[in-house]
This record gives structure tokens, C-alpha cells and sequence, in this order.
């Protein structure tokens, strides 16, 4: 099955590369502070610890067969779901977390993020069912599947509680989904009652927002009976909204509301939103010089090595570093699509853009976040934020694509040929 | 599903379209926040981090007319606490309170100061000792937000012996931070208080520099300096006044500590104050750095009221030093001259209507000239003349002489003197019916409704001790202002004058006052008031007599009689006149 190339998927491992370096860099620099935390200050060396493990790990992933994967799917995903719950019952909280139980503790040492390989998991299990279907659903009720597939970890994650990542299985869903050739109308139905939840705090959006989608819904012309759930599920979410208002936790609630509105509470919750941004629109086209920034040497940017390391960049590195940094980013996405496309079969091609999808949510909320542009999750940046279980994820990801761009090249060779 | 590499192929391209257009606006709003708001967020980054210390500037200097200071400034420390919020506030004064005692009170000031400023060092002791500063700068790490600053304190060489008018400096209040006077102020700042250095703080406070520390998001310092050029003080020009400090003293010393009363000298010709003393009075030099409490306290409860001026706030019945307003009067009207005897003798009593009106000297004094009215205080001649010149124009005659008014003197808070404006005023105080014209005598002689500060007494006195014009008091040297107030000939003011002369020799009231070598003119009183056994004593005079040089006010709480404040004024006078001074060269004119 190995390409000619070999394993290697030369612009993806470079990028990736180039990203963790990068990385790795600024994780030093967030360490650099005027009265220095000893913890943060030495991050670097366990980050690059972690990235040659995590090197260590993606070459081993690229060594297994796609078919193992697959054949591996079911029994990962039950894994898993598994340590997810494991981790409601005995997880605990960690740094800038602490209220939240999203780590695995074995005698006081935490070995890990169930989430983060969850995700990947989750990957699988979609690609694995949905690479299955014959032909496009006509129904949302032939999709039960792969909307229990992803619900079944989503829960377990909002339970912790953790909205960034449960963020990141519902971007997973609709990409892959997107990637398997349902149709947008569909997307934008099933989508609906999400919508119409976020929209329910302001009427009159929800009211515009509802007309649009009894529009789409005599167009689309889905059967009558998932029509009249779909309108009844978006009433509901309207009016339903302001009681789950009330049950989030009030850290929950003031995070939302300083997403709307940051200047609401600027020593508490709006601060660190504030903060973030005074940090990056003070460092001009070129930055304060690597290691210089004030916002972070002197402490008042807040998780300046994990949640808002992306702030460093701005800081430090200016408009230009920041360029420098999305434009990798940018790049790489396009590559796991470009991956994706010459994967040789569905499952593979799945996986891929299944993947792409998990990094995407992560780098949009993220840098969205540093800006005032997404609700603050505390979902961290790939390759950059501080932590060893994401890197490993991350570049276990990368192992998995470079497996599937190996497997998939030769078909793409043999079409041109 | 299809998966036929067409489809893919499309799919490929909408996902990357949607990634470069989500990207694109990533890369839209970090230009927006980078580079075109750019320098509003630069700014708040630099008040994240650089906090202002104030560099404060000294005071002026302030010179008495010949040259010796009365305020100064020495140098001092002061030590204050920059901190990112109360608590953490807190929790450094009790850090702090383990190297250097601070006592609650001293903490919950610090609170309060902090709370009006946050972006400024709270100040915890404005005035730190070497001791105080050398044990905190041992142990600085301990003491993240910790400055201490070097401050000029203000010294009073004199100390006491010149609060009467120098006043006191003290930190600025929160009303006075919302008041238009003291707009550009900040808090922590100290202002003048009273006396002088309230009157001239436009002058005397110079221009404050700042330093920039860097701090950190808790509100310790990282670094001293460096992090921005400061702004280097300018300190206030000196300020030169009329005061002879050595009269001042030797004023301060004849009253002791237990005479209460005030006293004033000033040149009758331009309205130089030469000397203003209140007593008792209080340490100026306590008020730096913050006054203790029980120094405070004793201040205010104290029933002899060190902190009332007795000079300019002090209102007094003016008894028979007001005589000479009356002759005065009388002899503008043409109702008498100084030979000119009224149609009773004085037999140590007068009956008017159903009353009988005493003269203080039960003996009686016979029939007297004005003159010798004047000489021996006869009240029985003075009541005649006040019933001569009838109510209405005695009281409009004291209005035209300014018994109603502020003289002016350029310190804070002078009241003025109280007279009726018109013969309405007892119309409107008693009912139409509720008052008799009986009130005339008792007008006549200094009595009733009428209640001068010394001040006022002595200007009054500056007058008549020259042309008639009575000056405004300055006590810092500015254009000098003179209003004619009595409209008499020379003849006539040179007559009064030898009256007045009269009652320092032989026979007269104050006869035991006299100076040798100097011809002393004046007038001594003795006022009733609400400590029946115990008068206050008057006297205003002035010398020498043909050429007056010095009108001194002496005023005497309870001093039972005129000639006990006609010695010490003489004393004062004496001490002027035997040690003439030199004033130097007028420096500045106006304000």
C-alpha cells in the first residue's frame, strides 16, 4: 500500500513543523516575565519534551493501516466514551481550569485530557458510519446514527463542564457531515434549533431568524412530520433558552455575557478579554520584540502561555507575526483538504476532513477569542498553547493524515497517470 | 453518499473558500485592533503599567521684612504604597505594620486616600522619620509596592510665634479636590490651611514633578526608574512680607502663656502689618505631615479656642476706645470742639428719662472740655454728645467710618465688624416700640450694638493717626490702598491727637503706660461683656504723637482694665521705635 514517497507528506509534517516550532518559541517567551512564576518559566523545556514524544507518536501512528484504524474505530470510541464518564467521576480540575474535571488523576499525577482523544475517536466513528451510507439521506431521521455518535461525547463533555471542546465534536459533526455530500439545506435544518437557541436572547434576532427558517423549510420541502418537529424544536429553543439561562453556572453566564458585551465588568470576567486586546493592539505592525511585551511580562495578560498565548504573538511579534502565524494555519488547513481529496476511499477522505474540522474549531475560537470575536472556552491553540496531552493529539492527528495522504497518493498518482 | 472524486473535488474548493474567508477576516480584525487602533490601545497598555509618583515641589520660602525666614522647607521622606485594589492594599499595610508600627486609624487613611486616587501612591506617612526610612529600606523585597519619596517638609523656625498669621499647610481634602479654587489639585497634595499659606497658596505651592515606576498587575513596583523621563519640580517663588519678626517675638513673649487676647501693629502711613499675634495659639509645626489626633482635639476643646483668631475673627465691644469715633463725629457736625463743655458736669452719674447712666469713675469728673473727656474716659460727657448728635447721624457717621466693615487685611476668613447699618436696624431687631432713644448713650460711649475686631480698631486709629485716610492692612506687600474716612481739619485731628496724648500723662486713664523720650497717644477701654467681674481690656495708641510711626491694638480677654493692654502696648510701641527698622527695597507690587 506505501507510496513511492514513502510515508512522509512533506508540506504537512514541514508545516506542522514550522507551526510547533513556532510554538515552542512563544511558549519560552510567555515564560519571560518581570517577577517570574518558576511553572511557567520552565514550560518550554516540558513542551519540548512533549513535542518529541508527540514526534515519537504521529510516526507510529503514520506506520498503522488506515484498515486498522477502521477496524479500530468502534472499540476507540467506546474507550473513549469510557474515560470521558471515568473522568466525571474522578476527574479534577487543572491551572486556569480548576472549577472544570477534565483531567484523568492517577496518584496525584494527571496523565491526561480524555477529551482530546476523544475527539479523535469521535473522528473515526463518524468517518466509519457515515463512509457506510450508499446514497445522500433524504431525511434527517436516516442521520440517527451519526448524531448519536456524536451526542453520546458532546454530553459527556458539556458535563464536565467544558463548552469550548463540546464546540469542537458539533464542528466535526456538521464538517463531516458537509464532507459526506449532505446537502447545505439540510445542514442549515439540522442546525436550526441551535440557532434559534443562541438567537433567543435578543427577540427580535430570533424572530427574523425564524422567518428566514419557515422559508427554508417550504422550499426544502423536508416530510411533514421532521418539519413540524424541526419548527416546534426552534419554538421550544426560544422560549426554552431563558430557563437554561438560569441553570448555567454564574462563571458560565458572565463569560457569555462579557462576550457580548466586554467593557460590562473590566477587574473580573471583561478583564482578561481587555487585557488580551490592549496586548495585541499595542503591538503595532512589528510587535514589542520577542520576549518584550509589557502586557505579559508584567502579568496583566492573563493564561499567557495557554488560553491567550495567541495574544503573546500580537504582542510581541506585531501584525506581521500574527500574519505569519494565520497564514501557517491557513496553510495547513488547506493541505489536510488537499489530503482529504486524495484520500482513496471514503473512510479515509472522512477522517481527514473530520480532523481538519476538530483543528479548525480550535484555532477560530481561540484566536476569535484573543479578540473579543468568540465566547472565552479556554479551548487552546494547536501546536501553541502549553500541554502535553494536546501536543500529542495534535501531532497524532498530523500521523493519522500523513498515514492517509501515504495510502491515498498512489490513487491520486494513478488518476493523473 | 457520493464520494465520486468530482464531488470531492467540489467539496474540496467550497471548504477552502470558507476557510480563506474565515481566515481573511481573522486577519481583517487583527489589523483593525493592531494597526488602525493602534495608539488608543499603546495608551492603555503604558496606564497599565507606569504609575505616577509625585514629585512634590517645595513650598516659597516666606521672608519677613527684613530678610529672616518664617516658613521654610526642610528636607523629609514620605512613604506610600502603590497597590492594584483594596484589599491587597490591606494586606500590605499589615505587612508593613510588622517593620514600622501603624496604628488602625493610620491604615483606614491610607484606605481612604487610596480610594480617591488608585492610580496614585496611597501615602502612608507623609512625614517618616530617618529611623522609619532606613528599617523600611532594609527590608524592601518585603514590600512590593513600596515608595518612598523625598519630600520637602515646611518648617516654622518661630514655630508658635507665628501661626497667628503664617497659618498651616495639611493635606488636601475631598472637598476642597471638588472645588473650583483648587482645580488641578490631586489628591495627597498639601495645601495651605490657614493664615498666610492659605491666603498665597496660588503663590506658595510651585509646580509638582512626577516620576513613572513600572508596576505589574498586583501593583509591585518592578522598576524605579527609567521607564519614562520624569517631570523634574518646580518649586514657588519666595514670598516677602511686612512682618518685623523680631516685634513679632518680643509681642509673643509680653503676652506668656497666660494672657489671651490679640495684638496688632502696623504703619498707620501705608498699612503695614508689623506684628499680629493671637493668644493662645498653637504649634504650626505639628500640623505637618498630619496633625496628631490628641494635639488636634486639645485644639478644639480647649475653652481659651487656640484656633479663633482673635485679631481678624474676634469680635469685641470696642467700649471707650470708640469715644474718638464719637468726638469725631461730633466735631465733623460742628456740635463741639476740643474746648467745647457739655451743659451737665459729670457727678459720676446722668439721668436720662427714667434711668440713671453711670460714668465709670463714681466720684465724677465734673465739667470737663472734650479734651479732657477724652483724657479721663468721661462717659457722662459722651453720653450728652452721642444725645447732641442723635441717633441717626451717630449711626450713619460710624458706617461712613467703616465699623460695619472687613478692612481687608490679606488673610483668610476676617469677619466683619458688626454696627447697625441704619436706625431701621433697631426697628427691625426689637419692633418699632420694643427700643428706646436711650440706646444713643450706650452707643456713645462703645457699648450696645457695636462689636470691632482689633484689626478694625487699628485701622480706624491709623486713620487718626495721620490725615484721615485709614489704610488697608497688608501683610505681604502689595499696592497699598487708603480710604479717606475722616473729614476733619489739621488743626482739628492734631487737637484730637494731643487728647489722646492726654491719656498717657499724668491724670489720664493709662497714665502708668507712658514711654520716656516719646510722646504715646491713645485710648484705652474697658468692655462689658457676658463674664460680668472680668472687662476687657482696650487700648489703641499710637507714636510718636506728632508723627506717628506705629498704631498698635491691644485687646485683652478678660483683662478687667484698659491701662493692663495700654502697658503692653506701650511695650510694643517702645520696642519698635528704640529699634528702628530698615525695610528693604519694595520687591513686588500688587498681586
Amino acid at each position: 500500500m506505501k507510496g513511492r514517497g514513502g510515508l512522509a507528506d512533506t508540506p504537512l509534517i514541514t508545516i506542522a513543523l514550522l507551526l510547533s516550532a513556532f510554538g515552542v518559541l512563544i511558549v519560552y517567551s510567555a515564560g519571560q516575565t518581570d517577577v517570574p512564576v518558576t511553572y511557567v518559566a520552565g514550560a518550554w523545556k516540558r513542551q519540548l519534551a512533549w513535542l518529541v514524544v508527540a514526534l515519537g507518536a504521529a510516526w507510529t501512528a503514520a506506520r498503522a493501516s488506515v484498515r486498522l484504524l477502521e477496524w479500530l474505530a468502534w472499540p476507540a470510541y467506546l474507550i473513549g466514551l469510557a474515560l470521558l464518564a471515568l473522568t466525571l467521576v474522578i476527574g479534577t480540575g487543572a491551572g486556569t481550569a480548576a472549577s472544570m474535571k477534565g483531567w484523568i488523576t492517577i496518584g496525584g499525577v494527571r496523565v491526561g485530557q480524555p477529551t482530546e482523544l476523544a475527539k479523535i475517536t469521535t473522528a473515526l466513528m463518524l468517518a466509519r458510519t457515515l463512509g457506510s451510507f450508499r446514497e445522500p439521506p433524504r431525511s434527517l431521521l436516516e442521520l440517527w446514527k451519526p448524531i448519536a455518535i456524536t451526542f453520546a461525547p458532546f454530553a459527556l463533555v458539556m458535563l464536565q463542564p467544558d463548552l469550548g471542546s463540546a464546540l469542537v465534536f458539533v464542528g466535526v459533526f456538521f464538517g463531516m457531515l458537509f464532507w459526506s455530500g449532505v446537502p447545505w439545506q439540510m445542514l442549515l435544518l439540522l442546525a436550526s434549533p441551535g440557532i434559534s437557541l443562541v438567537l433567543a436572547f435578543s427577540t427580535g434576532l430570533w424572530g427574523a431568524w425564524f422567518l428566514l427558517f419557515l422559508a427554508l423549510v417550504f422550499w426544502y420541502r423536508p416530510y411533514v412530520v421532521e418539519g413540524v418537529a424541526l419548527v416546534l424544536a426552534n419554538v421550544a429553543m426560544g422560549v426554552v433558552a431563558p430557563i437554561l439561562w438560569d441553570r448555567l453556572a454564574p462563571y458560565q453566564q458572565r463569560r457569555l455575557l462579557v462576550f457580548l458585551d466586554p467593557s460590562r465588568d473590566p477587574r473580573a470576567s471583561g478583564y482578561h478579554v481587555i487585557q488580551s486586546q490592549v496586548a495585541i493592539g499595542s503591538g503595532g505592525w512589528t510587535g514589542k520584540g520577542f520576549t518584550e511585551g509589557t502586557q505579559k511580562r508584567l502579568a496583566f495578560l492573563p493564561a499567557q502561555h495557554t488560553d491567550f498565548i495567541f495574544s503573546v504573538v500580537g504582542e510581541e511579534l506585531g501584525f506581521i507575526g500574527v500574519s505569519l502565524a494565520l497564514f501557517l494555519f491557513f496553510a495547513f488547513f488547506l493541505r489536510i483538504t488537499r489530503v482529504a481529496q486524495r484520500a482513496n476511499e471514503p473512510f479515509s477522505s472522512l477522517v481527514a476532513f473530520g480532523l481538519a474540522s476538530a483543528f479548525f474549531v480550535h484555532v477560530l475560537v481561540n484566536v476569535g477569542m484573543t479578540l473579543n470575536l468568540m465566547p472565552i472556552t479556554g479551548i487552546p491553540l494547536p501546536f501553541f498553547s502549553y500541554g502535553g496531552s494536546f501536543m500529542l493529539a495534535c501531532w497524532l492527528s498530523v500521523g493519522v493524515l500523513a498515514r492517509i495522504s501515504a495510502e491515498g497518493r498512489g490513487r491520486a498518482d494513478s488518476l493523473t497517470a | 453518499m457520493s464520494f465520486h472524486p468530482n464531488d470531492i473535488q467540489r467539496r474540496g474548493q467550497i471548504a477552502s473558500g470558507l476557510f480563506a474567508v474565515l481566515f481573511a477576516l481573522l486577519l481583517g480584525a487583527f489589523f483593525r485592533t493592531q494597526v488602525l487602533q493602534h495608539a488608543q490601545y499603546v495608551l492603555q497598555s503604558e496606564e497599565n503599567r507606569l504609575r505616577e509618583v509625585p514629585l512634590p515641589a517645595p513650598r516659597g520660602t516666606i521672608y519677613d521684612r527684613k530678610g529672616v525666614v518664617i516658613a521654610e522647607n526642610l528636607p523629609g521622606y514620605s512613604v506610600s504604597l502603590l497597590s492594584p485594589g483594596v484589599d491587597s492594599l490591606r494586606a500590605a499595610l499589615r505587612r508593613l505594620s510588622t517593620a514600622i508600627p501603624l496604628s488602625r486609624d493610620e491604615m483606614d487613611v491610607a484606605v481612604r486616600r487610596f480610594r480617591r486616587a488608585p492610580n496614585r501612591p496611597a501615602v502612608i506617612l507623609a512625614d517618616a522619620t530617618f529611623e522609619q526610612v532606613s528599617v523600611l529600606e532594609e527590608r524592601r523585597p518585603e514590600f512590593p509596592g513600596l515608595i518612598i519619596q523625598a519630600s520637602p517638609k515646611r518648617h516654622y523656625p518661630d514655630g508658635a510665634a507665628v501661626s497667628s498669621f503664617i497659618g498651616y499647610v495639611g493635606e488636601i481634602t475631598e472637598t476642597e479636590l471638588t472645588s473650583r479654587t483648587y482645580k488641578g489639585y490631586k489628591a495627597g497634595q498639601q495645601v495651605g490651611k490657614a493664615g498666610l499659606e492659605r491666603q498665597y497658596e496660588g503663590r506658595l505651592h510651585g509646580r509638582e514633578g512626577t516620576r513613572f515606576v513600572e508596576v505589574d498587575a498586583r501593583g509591585r513596583v518592578v522598576r524605579e526608574a527609567g521607564a519614562r523621563p520624569e517631570l523634574t519640580p518646580e518649586a514657588a517663588e519666595p514670598l516677602y512680607t511686612n512682618i518685623d519678626l523680631e516685634l513679632q517675638r518680643y509681642v509673643v513673649q509680653l503676652f506668656g502663656d497666660s494672657l489671651q487676647g490679640g495684638a496688632v501693629a502696623i504703619d498707620p502711613a501705608s498699612g503695614e502689618v508689623l506684628a499680629l499675634h493671637s493668644a493662645p495659639t498653637y504649634d504650626p509645626n505639628r500640623f505637618v505631615g498630619g496633625i496628631p489626633a490628641d494635639y488636634w482635639k486639645a485644639l478644639n476643646t480647649d475653652p481659651r479656642r487656640p484656633l479663633f483668631n482673635k485679631v481678624i475673627q474676634g469680635r469685641y465691644p470696642p467700649a471707650s476706645t470708640w469715644k474718638l469715633a464719637t468726638s469725631a463725629l461730633g466735631m465733623e457736625q460742628g456740635i463741639v470742639d476740643l474746648d467745647t463743655r457739655m451743659p451737665a458736669p459729670c457727678t459720676g452719674g446722668f439721668q436720662y428719662g427714667n434711668r440713671y447712666f453711670r460714668c465709670w469713675e463714681k466720684k465724677g469728673h465734673g465739667h470737663v472740655t472734650l479734651a479732657q473727656a477724652i483724657a479721663v474716659s468721661c462717659d457722662v460727657y459722651f453720653y450728652q454728645l452721642g444725645l447732641k448728635l442723635g441717633l441717626s447721624r451717630l449711626i450713619g457717621g460710624g458706617v461712613q467710618l467703616m465699623f460695619r466693615d472687613r478692612t481687608g487685611i490679606d488673610l483668610p476668613d476676617e469677619q466683619a465688624s458688626r454696627f447697625p447699618y441704619a436706625v431701621d436696624y433697631y426697628n427691625k431687631r426689637y419692633g418699632p416700640r420694643g427700643w428706646s432713644n436711650a440706646v444713643v448713650l450706650n452707643l456713645a460711649i462703645g457699648q450696645g450694638e457695636n462689636d470691632q475686631t482689633v484689626i478694625n480698631m487699628a485701622r480706624f486709629y491709623a486713620a487718626l493717626a495721620t490725615n484721615g485716610q485709614a489704610p488697608r492692612p497688608e501683610i505681604v506687600r502689595r499696592n497699598p490702598e487708603r480710604t479717606p474716612i475722616l473729614k476733619l481739619t489739621e488743626a482739628q485731628m492734631a487737637g484730637l491727637r494731643r487728647a489722646m496724648a492726654g491719656v498717657v500723662s499724668a491724670g489720664g486713664t493709662a497714665a502708668s503706660a507712658r514711654i520716656d523720650g516719646v510722646t504715646l497717644a491713645g485710648k484705652t477701654g474697658t468692655a462689658q461683656n457676658a463674664d460680668v467681674r472680668n472687662d476687657h481690656a482696650w487700648f489703641v495708641g499710637f507714636a510718636p504723637m506728632d508723627e506717628p510711626r506705629v498704631v498698635v491694638a491691644v485687646m485683652l480677654e478678660f483683662g478687667q482694665h484698659g491701662y493692663r493692654a495700654a502697658r503692653i502696648a506701650s511695650k510694643i510701641i517702645e520696642k519698635y521705635l528704640k529699634a528702628p527698622t530698615t525695610v528693604l527695597p519694595r520687591q513686588e507690587a500688587g498681586e
